[in-house]
């Protein structure tokens, strides 16, 4: 078994990153200018990383499937970014975010990494308040704050429910400057197919030009993969469509581990399917658990009512109302973090409580806040004795005020008018956790290859807490990953430029191009939907929001057996020199059916429950997930052996010294 | 629902292009327009017929990657939503629904109804940014507090998603609206305003230099922009780019 090493520095927790950076080899900016790197992804961790290497004189390309930068799936983060600030005077400080991090994450993140990014998190509004990113302000002219799932502090940064839109702008326009000075290649509807290694070492990517069909060398002197999550192996999440593994999937296939892949966060408050034939799950930002109150009726017979459509939410009775989450947690209520959320919405739609047709949704109802809302703005604007109908239009111009496009949004997903009837909210997928194993530096097992953003498996642990994937996107591009490659590409000065004229390089290459004839040549009878809709069920019902032994072990079975259908059956009509959206799809499907597959061997070796992984055997009496520190309290990293069954796996021991591992209560 | 689908379907960017006609049914009121056309897409690849290309990505009308021009109007009949955003139910069972591409100079068709808008990339690359160095060695976020009400208003500006249905809907192919959202922000934010006058003046050359028509205040752009960009900010792009032009 290899040797996993973290490169932790020593020292105490708030001074391992002062002291990292004081000690790892800098590159003169003389010789920067020598130095190419590719970025392959341009969200916020791509679009931030490439402009901070430019600007500190590498040359850079970047790479992303879009036709634009801009567009990258990052833009459709609605809720917010924390930042431990403490502007809110609430008791914040760099050490309750790491504390409310590593305890939300289930103690399954690295404490070492997880504190630098706290460390670093006051900067990252800073740099964005400069960049003119517009964060929502209060009439004092100063930064507006609010509370997100899981924590007791106002500690999120926020523009309305467009946060990531306005973050990703911001690295946008970062890699515009830097585009303008020539510092920055961008080359936009491009798909990395495969990373070149020589001698070992990451030296470039082979990439499909997917306007022309063209297959392409690019070399550097080391490669970022910044390509974003997988969550998308479940079909129907809330990722966007072209959301892939297929870079760190390839890069997996040549050497780099894939860490704890069963980890995936299932998020409470998304629109609940209304059809079969429906591609794509829209989040509700968890914003509105500040507001909105979860229930499902407490008697069995109103919600079955209310799934004939016989009577309303709004006709049942305040007593007879279900707060569930209010009932179990009464600390955190409606606040509790998503995992937990997820699993009580669950539970009580499996115990028959469920409110929509399907019986796969609970309420998320907004009628006491309009009504505390009205009352307060009645009250100060001095109405002292409003009528309920002065109080509900009040409050509903405050809860437009605060939450207006997210209403507009659902509405128009729905038909449906959340002022006056509760929304319909259920779990769906959203955010993975797993990712490519990466040092402290950010680099992979393959020396060279760096991965940051959602695509390593990062510094959530088992469950990531809402506003932190934001966070540690840019944390890792503007100020982690510049700094720490540095360290790596110190001793590429001399190296000059890469040939891509190199038996590695026409190897890869040809092996692109293999894949591609092969798929092409399948030429069978199915759409390549049709098995990225039955994997997506697999992997939803066998390991979604609840494991268990058995399911795990059919599902591996399973989703083998689907891979060979789809390499004896797909259809991809067309050529695959030209533009086809077709191929495109195909050859990420193929990466999913083996993900998918080393998913569910991740989860059923996991023998706990912890975070986003909840398995059935383990749970205690009234339901809560039972973890395992004794045994269980590592990282999981696969090394790739060719088929996902015979991958090996490697563990990274977690040590805390800061942080005593105690039950995660939010009771 | 039943629907006469009539696509324009185009090989490439110099081929000739031209409509099809395909038939649909099956189709519920809650599909979105591209789950309506992922549904005809397997429908044609299960009868080995090319499937029609389109642009889209999120699916929840932010990233702009969407774009469609349904029935004459970009982004279809619906006020305020892109494409992805719009739902079956605004049709009704029988219709006939034409789709084509936007259609501007400055956007040439990639294929079918995938156009190329990397023109606004670089109508961005010509100036939309603040230079700051992303070192992190800047000062604190509040230590410039910001009205806010000029905070909203270039927030209200900075929500342009760059679809470019305000090109496609303006008889010029004018990318006004676009670029003075873009200027917008910046001009109203103190981080802005040092650069205010070169941004305006380079963005502006680099919009005239795409081939983008001018703008004669039709206002068709404001009426069928998704995110609502309002034509003051055109009146403040105006503004800027006369004072700049004095600065010169
Ligand atoms: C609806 C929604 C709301 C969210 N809200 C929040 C929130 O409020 N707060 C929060 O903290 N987090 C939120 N998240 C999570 C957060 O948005 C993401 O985790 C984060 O943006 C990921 O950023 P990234 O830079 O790692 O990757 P992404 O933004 O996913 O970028 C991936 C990039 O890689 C490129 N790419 C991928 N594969 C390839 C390839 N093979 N070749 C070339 N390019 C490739 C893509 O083109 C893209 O540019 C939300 C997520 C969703 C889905
Ligand atoms: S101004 Fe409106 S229509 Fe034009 S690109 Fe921006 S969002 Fe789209
Ligand atoms: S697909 Fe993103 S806006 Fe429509």
């Amino acid at each position: 078994m290899s040797i996993l090493d973290s490169k932790i520095p020593s020292g105490p927790i708030a001074e391992k990153w002062t002291k990292h950076k004081n000690e790892i080899n800098l590159v003169n900016p003389a010789n920067k200018r020598n130095i190419d790197i590719i970025v392959v992804g341009t969200g916020l961790a791509g679009a931030s990383a490439a402009a901070t290497l430019a600007e500190l004189g590498y040359n850079v390309k970047t790479f992303c499937f879009q036709d634009s930068p801009r567009r990258a799936h990052s833009i459709a983060a609605q809720g917010g970014i924390n930042a431990s600030k403490n502007y809110q005077g609430d008791g914040d400080s760099d050490y309750r975010l790491f504390y409310d991090t590593v305890k939300g994450g289930d103690y399954r993140s690295r404490e070492a990494n997880v504190y630098r990014l706290a460390e670093v998190s006051s900067n990252i509004i800073d740099q964005c308040v400069a960049q003119g990113v517009p964060f929502a302000r209060e009439y004092g002219g100063l930064l507006d704050n609010r509370s997100f799932g899981g924590v007791l502090v106002s500690r999120t940064f926020y523009a309305k429910g467009q946060t990531g839109q306005q973050l990703l702008l911001g690295a946008y326009s970062a890699m515009n400057r830097q585009i303008n000075r020539g510092k920055i290649q961008a080359f936009n509807r491009h798909e990395m197919m495969d990373i070149v290694k020589v001698d070992g070492k990451a030296r470039g990517i082979i990439a499909r030009n997917l306007v022309t069909g063209e297959i392409e060398r690019h070399s550097a002197h080391a490669v970022v993969l910044a390509s974003g999550g997988y969550g998308n192996v479940f079909f129907l999440s809330t990722n966007a469509m072209g959301s892939n593994v297929t870079a760190a999937w390839r890069a997996h296939k040549k050497g780099a581990f894939f860490a704890n892949p069963c980890f995936t966060q299932i998020h409470p408050t998304c629109i609940p399917v209304s059809g079969d034939l429906q591609a794509k799950l829209t989040l509700m930002s968890e914003s509105l658990r500040n507001d909105g109150r979860i229930w499902v009726p407490k008697h069995k017979k109103d919600a079955e009512a209310i799934r004939a459509g016989k009577l309303k939410p709004t006709e049942i009775k305040e007593e007879d109302r279900d707060y569930y989450l209010e009932r179990r947690y009464p600390a955190f209520g409606n606040l509790v973090p998503r995992d937990v959320a997820s699993r009580a919405a669950k539970e009580r739609c499996d115990a028959g409580y469920g409110v929509n047709k399907t019986g796969q949704a609970v309420y998320l109802d907004f009628a006491s806040a309009i009504e505390r809302y009205g009352k307060e703005k009645a009250f100060s604007s001095g109405h002292k004795n409003p009528s309920q109908e002065e109080i509900i239009k009040l409050g509903k111009e405050v809860v437009e005020s605060k939450y207006g496009n997210l209403f507009d949004m659902y509405q128009k997903i729905t038909d449906q008018n959340p002022y006056e009837t509760p929304m319909m909210i259920f779990p769906a997928v959203h955010y993975t956790m797993g990712g490519l194993w990466v040092d402290y530096n950010l680099m992979t097992t393959i020396p060279g290859c760096y991965a940051a953003g959602e695509a390593n498996f990062s510094d959530h642990g088992a469950n990531r807490l809402g506003a932190s994937a934001l966070m540690q996107g840019l944390a890792d591009g503007y100020f982690v990953l510049p700094y720490t490659i540095g360290d790596y590409l110190s001793s590429d000065i001399q190296t000059g430029p890469i040939s891509t004229e190199t038996k590695e390089f026409e190897q890869a290459e040809k092996e692109v191009r293999d894949s591609l004839d092969r798929l092409m040549n399948i030429k069978g009878d199915k759409p390549v939907d049709y098995f990225h809709r039955k994997l997506g069920l697999i992997m939803w019902n066998k390991c979604g929001m609840s494991r268990n032994e058995k399911e795990l072990k059919e599902a591996i079975e399973e989703i083998a057996q689907l891979r060979e259908e789809f390499y004896s059956n797909v259809r991809i009509p067309g050529k695959a020199t030209v533009k086809n959206a077709e191929l495109e799809k195909a050859s990420r499907v193929a990466d999913f059916l083996e993900l998918g597959e080393l998913f569910a061997k991740d989860a059923l070796e996991r023998n706990e429950s912890c975070g986003g992984h909840f398995r059935e055997e383990y749970q205690t009496e009234d339901g809560e997930a039972l973890r395992d520190d004794e045994n269980y309290r590592y990282v999981s990293a696969w090394e790739y052996k060719g088929q996902p069954k015979d991958a090996v796996l490697h563990k990274e021991q977690l040590i805390f010294e800061n942080i005593e591992l105690k039950t995660r209560s939010y009771k | 629902m039943k629907l006469k689908l009539n696509i324009w379907r185009q090989e490439d960017a110099n081929a000739k292009g031209q409509f099809e006609n395909y038939d649909l049914d099956g189709i519920d009121g809650d599909m979105s327009f591209l789950e309506m056309l992922d549904v005809l897409n397997n429908n044609l690849i299960e009868q080995g017929v090319e499937p029609v290309e389109f642009d889209h990505d999120c699916r929840e009308g932010i990233c702009g990657m969407c774009s469609l021009q349904i029935n004459g109007e970009p982004h279809g009949p619906d006020r305020r939503v892109t494409t992805c955003q719009l739902h079956m139910r605004k049709f009704k069972d029988g219709d006939t629904i034409t789709i084509e591409p936007f259609r501007a100079k400055a956007f040439p068709v990639v294929k079918d109804l995938v156009v190329d808008r990397s023109a606004f990339d670089r109508i961005q690359h010509a100036g939309g940014y603040i230079s700051v160095n992303t070192s992190g060695n800047t000062q604190d976020a509040n230590s410039i507090p910001i009205e806010k009400e000029n905070a909203d208003m270039a927030f209200n500006a900075a929500t342009c998603i760059g679809c470019g249905a305000c090109v496609a809907a303006c008889k010029n192919a004018s990318a006004m609206l676009f670029t003075s959202a873009k200027v917008s922000q910046y001009a109203l934010l103190p981080q802005g305003e040092v650069e205010a006058t070169e941004r305006v003046l380079n963005m502006v050359e680099q919009m005239d230099k795409e081939g983008f028509g001018n703008c004669t205040n039709t206002g068709a752009c404001e009426i069928e922009c998704p995110k609502g960009i309002s034509l003051e900010n055109i009146a403040r792009l105006n503004r800027e780019y006369l004072s700049a032009s004095f600065k010169g």
